[in-house]
């Protein structure tokens, strides 16, 4: 199903087309602005970057989805990306996964029923020093202790 | 932590650290006060392209992203004279899983970066450059983008730099996060605005990279010790590490030891002797991942011999690759730690060769069983058996870097595996395909 795009929308992104529409390459670029303005670049609004930036659809959609950056849903509010790399592997960061899995209720690469979390498991964010280590928006909490870090890490965001 | 000065009694290298514990070394003001940009001058300007590029060559500088291969020869593959833009581009896609030592030096040191760019662009005769950054690494973004400002408003970039004929700028560009895009061609694609696929080389992109003009890429590391060399002189350089592998190195370790971090050492340094650096192994080591997760681990033994420098690690069969140490102790389980990274290396398959694409994909699915207990006794000569198969097989090394410790891992700690085997009672069963399910493109 396509659904059209608010005005509002429709304005952000006729400014970020006119940005970037003349500069070669720079399709990943409007991507990244366009996700920061909506959280994720739904396949309606796909469509409507198609015409504004002169680019088919089938190169929107297949750079959208080849990117692990980039959601085609938007994830619940607060991102957690646990670390599956091999120093936090090490340090019990598949029991960290438990236990915020556990603590939330729901499964890896899924949202909350309320999209506040969302639960993802990432390749090394290169912070192995600090193992275990969870990303929350961006921010890196290490050192974690694997079974309570569910109720801590979830305790300091929840509602904020 | 701060970086340690000495060790036994001697002045551990000095050459890409000067900022690791300086308060607001990312700022010009600050960074002046350490030496940033001596180098743009007269001391650069002075010297032809081709002399530049001849001093590197004589260093003996390697590329620090993973292949070492020796930078200044890369140099001297760009073609000059062409008409058509030559662009340098700098991977700071940092993404082998172990490894921190971009983001350290780009977060602390971004003038650092930007001096090393604008030597290697007059030597090299770019117009523009562009530095690739991993799309996670946020703070480092804002870092360059504030540096390269400074830089500008300073007159270190753009029209006529430091007052002389030279004429430079500079583009962050985000990543998105694609581990793949870390290889040199796939990046490129990236880029331009692609998928991050790798190209089928030749052509390199040396003759034919970024919008089909020639482009030189290096690892963030590679580029930041040429103003060193530039001021102190190929002999200085080499007064550290081996013949073959001279000069200092970062490396980033992590896992079973007491200090994790990053530390800048003379290549050459015996395995052990780092350990001892960075606070000592945690418990007993029983292996070690030398160069990042694609390098085969070694097993305690070969530690003991082992110095950290391309050819001895390259004698045990395995590579110094970028950097990333990671010993693990008696109490991890291999199996475990194996299963991880053929998980990760199936993940980050770009999809478009068939023994990659479906090969990583089955043998992590192979391995997921023998973990969980459901092995058969044939798994894992099979995954070995594939692990040959798609090694050296396909358009990158990816394929290769997961055949690698699979071989390894397999081979060195093969009793682990096999006790995994012994917990199935039908183990005897062959192995049905349909009892996997399907995956590969996670
Ligand atoms: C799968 C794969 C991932 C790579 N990731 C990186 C990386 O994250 N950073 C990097 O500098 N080089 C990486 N490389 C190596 C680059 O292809 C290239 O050799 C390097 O950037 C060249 O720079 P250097 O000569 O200065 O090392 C990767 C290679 C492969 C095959
Ligand atoms: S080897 Fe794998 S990652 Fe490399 S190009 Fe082929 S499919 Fe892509
Ligand atoms: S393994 Fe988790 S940060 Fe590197």
């Amino acid at each position: 199903m396509t659904t059209a795009t608010t005005p509002n929308v429709q304005e952000d992104l006729q400014r970020i087309a006119k940005k970037w529409k003349d500069k070669p390459g720079s399709l990943i670029m409007v991507l990244h602005e366009v996700q920061e303005r909506l959280g994720c670049v739904p396949r309606n609004v796909c469509l409507e970057l198609a015409k504004l930036i002169d680019v088919p659809v089938a190169r929107i959609y297949e750079v959208v989805t080849f990117y692990n950056y980039f959601k085609t849903e938007a994830p619940g509010k607060h991102i957690l990306s646990v670390c599956t790399g091999t120093a936090c592997h090490l340090k019990g960061a598949s029991k960290v996964l438990e236990s915020l899995s556990k603590e939330l209720g729901i499964k890896e690469g899924e949202s909350s029923a309320d999209k506040e979390f969302h639960l993802q498991s990432v390749r090394c964010v290169g912070c192995c020093g600090m193992a275990p280590v969870v990303m929350v928006n961006g921010a890196i909490h290490g050192k974690l202790k694997p079974e309570s870090s569910g109720k801590e890490i979830v305790a300091q965001y929840r509602g904020k | 932590m701060p970086h340690p000065t000495h060790w036994k009694g001697k002045e551990l290298p000095n050459v890409l650290r000067r900022l690791f514990d300086v308060p607001g070394g990312h700022r010009l003001a600050v960074a002046r006060q350490h030496g940033a940009y001596s180098t743009i001058g007269a001391t650069l300007f002075d010297k032809s392209p081709f002399e530049l590029i001849e001093l590197v060559k004589d260093s003996g500088l390697r590329g620090r992203g993973g292949a070492g291969f020796p930078t200044g020869m890369k140099w001297s593959f760009v073609p000059r004279g062409t008409g058509k833009p030559v662009y340098l581009v700098i991977n700071a896609d940092e993404g082998e899983p172990g490894t921190f030592k971009d983001r350290l030096l780009m977060a602390r040191d971004p003038h650092l970066l930007i001096e090393g760019m604008i030597c290697t662009g007059w030597a090299l005769g770019v117009r523009t450059a562009y530095i690739y950054v991993r799309g996670e690494m946020l703070p480092q973004i804002q870092a360059l983008n504030h540096a390269i400002r400074e830089a500008y408003d300073a007159g270190l970039l753009g029209e006529n730099i430091a007052g002389s004929r030279y004429s430079l700028d500079i583009y962050v560009h985000r990543g998105a996060g694609a581990y793949i895009c870390g290889e040199e061609t796939a990046l490129i694609n990236s880029l331009e605005g692609y998928k991050g696929q790798p190209r089928l080389k030749p052509p390199f992109p040396a003759v034919s990279g970024a919008f089909a003009n020639p482009t030189c890429v290096n690892n963030v590391e590679t580029i930041m010790a040429v103003p060193w060399i530039l001021t102190h002189g190929a002999k200085a350089y080499r007064r550290w590490g081996t013949d073959k592998s001279p000069g200092s190195k970062l490396f980033s370790i992590a896992g079973d030891i007491g200090r994790p971090g990053v530390y800048e050492i003379p290549l050459g340094m015996p395995m052990p002797e780092f350990f001892e650096l960075a606070g000592g192994v945690v418990g007993e080591l029983q292996g070690c991942i030398p160069g990042g997760s694609s390098a085969p681990v070694l097993n305690a033994e070969e530690c003991a011999k082992a110095a950290m420098d391309y050819e001895s690690l390259a004698g045990l069969k395995s590579m110094l690759g970028s950097g990333a140490v990671m010993p693990f102790n008696a109490t991890r389980d291999p199996v475990a730690i194996l299963r991880t990274l053929t998980r990760f290396y199936a993940h980050e398959s770009c999809g478009q060769c068939t023994p990659c694409r479906e090969g990583t994909g089955y043998a992590h699915r192979v391995l997921d069983q023998v973990a969980e207990g459901k092995g058969r006794d044939g798994d894992i000569d099979h995954v070995r058996d594939l692990a040959d198969q798609f090694e050296w097989t396909t358009i990158c090394p990816l394929a290769t870097a997961d055949a690698w410790p699979i071989k390894s891992f397999t081979g060195k700690f093969r009793p682990a595996f096999d006790a995994y085997l012994a917990k199935n009672p039908d183990r005897a069963k062959p192995r049905e395909l349909t009892q996997l399910e399907p995956g590969a493109f996670m």
